[in-house]
């Protein structure tokens, strides 16, 4: 996991940070809508051709490629989820799910300044309301984005839940 | 305790459908848990789990929590995890490793590695004179009665006497040999942690679906259909074969009459096997070098024999479903008449090259963890049938498809048709003798 200490920026920030800090904030807001809204297409939209969106079983895994995982999703991957939520006869999906993200504390770890490109964690509390009932995720994200003509895109979504270790009843359908 | 008067089970099963109580009723779960899981075999645990002597896993023996431990010598222990003083958990977490004994953290009482009682703080006089004594079992950590390994895979009984495991397993332990034969050094290794799932649903329907042939294509057909869109995608996209992983998806949307060819089996005990579906020798150069190394190992007949074994799930009634070919299995402890965990563990098989550990990382993810698009909709089918069967609209739960036409020889039930309910009934049948006779 990102040490906490790693870029502590103690003197004052640059109006160049503040608008870097600004921007992926943004980018970050508009993908919880993305989610919140189930628009899966503007979802995939999100991600670079070779992104991965990934959430690891401990915090302390530092690999995601040839070990269990609780998501490990290429853009292919991704693909098949969305297909088959939308799909009239994903019986689980009877109800449908809401859900609500809020995303703060956001932390910009790194930049490249001839690329732009950054990465940026924050943290994520989702409710999810589901068949009469509600159910909770927080932890947090690191989030990889390359900096493109149209904007951020994602190389790897790093989602690291609170009890990623813990039982879980029902499955999690679609992505935190 | 459940009161031996509260409860008659005879007449809840009869040999085609079976009452709603055996899944519905606390006190027949009590009695499930008296006469089933605290007497029979229980799956407890891989001895590769607890490599190093103090190595410990905790599990759920029916109501009794248990720990599975590494000796200081060789070979493991299955102990109940509570302190003899006044009763305390030994182990607080889930696994670990307690050095070379248990020391609780109450009064500090220490204990060796097979439970043995070492020592207690400043005993010298303490117990003079009273009913304390050193070598009485009741001041030592309690062993599970019995225990007993088969290719490393550890099971234990809390019942003192009963058939040995080889004897009970019967058939089912083609699950075990299957597995560890496919390896070419001839033994699997697990991976060290596992998923948990929890159904809101009781244990038996669970193992119901996982040999029940007419639901796949019909619960799984969104998942199905999805994965085989984008499978042809990837094919026009790339003119190369996608990845096994993609079939392994859309191999759910096979018709009705070929799932009806499969072959099921019913071994006494309740053991239970469904025939593979999913032809897992491609002809990819990962496969190929996987089956020279094999046919290296075994020679060629072996090798094929080895190869040509086609089981999609074997369970080992009542605590264990194994899918041998993809190295996993999923342990069931049931929680509550409507509450069952499920413990999910994939293997490697050792000597085997590491494409083929992948594709059993590749099910593990698609179809068991805990974002899985595939028992998504069976969790989900499972709890609605515990909800369903609550109401009033009628007492039996049908076991009728195919009954009677089963094919039945020295205890051994061979269906004919794949998604015929035999293996419900083969089920039911040993729940039964359990059930009445408590061993
Ligand atoms: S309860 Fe364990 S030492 Fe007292
Ligand atoms: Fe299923």
């Amino acid at each position: 996991m990102s040490p906490s200490s790693e870029k502590t920026n103690g003197g004052a920030a640059t109006l160049g940070q503040f608008e870097t800090l600004r921007a992926v904030e943004q980018f970050l807001y508009r993908q919880a809508d993305i989610l919140d809204d189930r628009k899966w297409d503007d979802w995939l939209g999100l991600f670079t051709e070779d992104g991965h969106y990934w959430m690891p079983v401990s915090d302390d895994q530092t690999v995601a490629d040839g070990v269990p995982n609780i998501f490990y999703e290429d853009l292919d991957l991704m693909r098949v989820r969305a297909k088959r939520v939308t799909h009239p006869h994903a019986w689980s999906q009877q109800p449908g799910h809401r859900t609500s993200h809020v995303v703060s504390n956001v932390v910009i770890d790194e930049e490249q300044p001839e690329t732009g490109d950054v990465v940026v964690r924050s943290k994520f509390h989702v409710v999810e309301y589901w068949n009469d009932g509600l159910r909770h995720f927080a932890g947090r994200y690191r989030h990889e984005l390359t900096n493109t003509p149209d904007g951020y895109r994602i190389r790897v979504q790093r989602v690291d839940l609170i009890n990623a270790d813990g039982p879980f009843d029902y499955v999690i359908q679609t992505w935190v | 305790m459940p009161n031996e008067h509260r409860i008659e089970v005879g007449g809840l099963v009869e040999p085609d459908r079976v009452h709603r109580r055996c899944y519905v009723d606390e006190d027949v779960f009590d009695l499930e848990m008296e006469r089933i899981f605290h007497t029979t075999w229980i799956y407890v645990g891989h001895e590769t789990q607890v490599p190093k002597p103090g190595d410990y896993w905790t599990t759920i023996i029916g109501r009794q929590r248990m720990i599975l431990v590494r000796g200081k010598e060789q070979g493991v222990h299955v102990l109940f995890n509570r302190c003899p003083h006044r009763g305390s958990l030994l182990c607080n977490e889930r696994h670990g490793n307690v050095g070379d004994g248990f020391r609780c953290t109450y009064h500090a009482w220490q204990f060796n590695l097979d439970g043995t009682l070492r020592s207690i703080p400043m005993s010298e006089g303490a117990y003079e004179n009273t009913r304390f004594a050193p070598d009485d079992p009741q001041f030592h950590m309690t062993p599970a009665p019995r225990m007993e390994s088969y290719r490393g895979f550890v099971f234990a009984s809390l019942a003192e006497s009963g058939p040995d495991l080889r004897t009970w397993l019967g058939g089912s332990i083609q699950a075990f040999d299957d597995m560890c034969d496919r390896a070419p050094d001839g033994e699997v290794e697990i991976v060290p942690n596992c998923f948990r799932i929890i159904q809101k649903s009781n244990w038996k329907i669970f193992l119901e679906n996982q040999l029940d042939a007419l639901h796949p294509s019909v619960t799984h057909e969104s998942t199905g259909r999805a994965a085989s869109e984008v499978q042809k995608d990837i094919e026009n996209r790339t003119g190369k074969a996608p990845p096994l992983s993609y079939h392994m998806l859309s191999a759910f949307t096979t018709p009705f009459e070929v799932w009806d060819t499969l072959e099921t089996v019913g071994h006494p005990y309740g053991h239970c096997m469904l025939q593979g579906y999913m032809g897992l020798r491609p002809t990819d150069p990962d496969n190929l070098e996987y089956e020279k190394r094999m046919r290296e190992s075994y020679g060629e007949k072996r090798a094929e024999e080895i190869l040509s074994v086609n089981i999609h799930h074997v369970l080992v009634y009542p605590s264990l479903s194994v899918q041998s070919p993809l190295q996993q299995l999923r342990a069931v402890r049931p929680l509550a008449p409507d509450r069952t965990l499920t413990e999910i563990w994939h293997f490697r098989l050792k000597g085997a090259p590491e494409p083929i550990y992948r594709r059993a990382l590749d099910y593990y993810y698609l179809v068991n963890s805990p974002s899985t698009m595939i028992n998504a909709d069976d969790l989900v089918n499972f709890r609605k049938c515990q909800d369903g069967l609550q109401l009033d609209a009628g007492d039996w739960v049908s076991f009728h498809r195919n009954a009677g036409h089963d094919s039945v020889k020295d205890g051994v039930v061979t269906s004919v048709t794949g998604m015929s309910e035999a293996p419900m009934r083969n089920m039911f049948k040993a729940w039964d003798e359990y059930m009445r006779n408590g061993a």
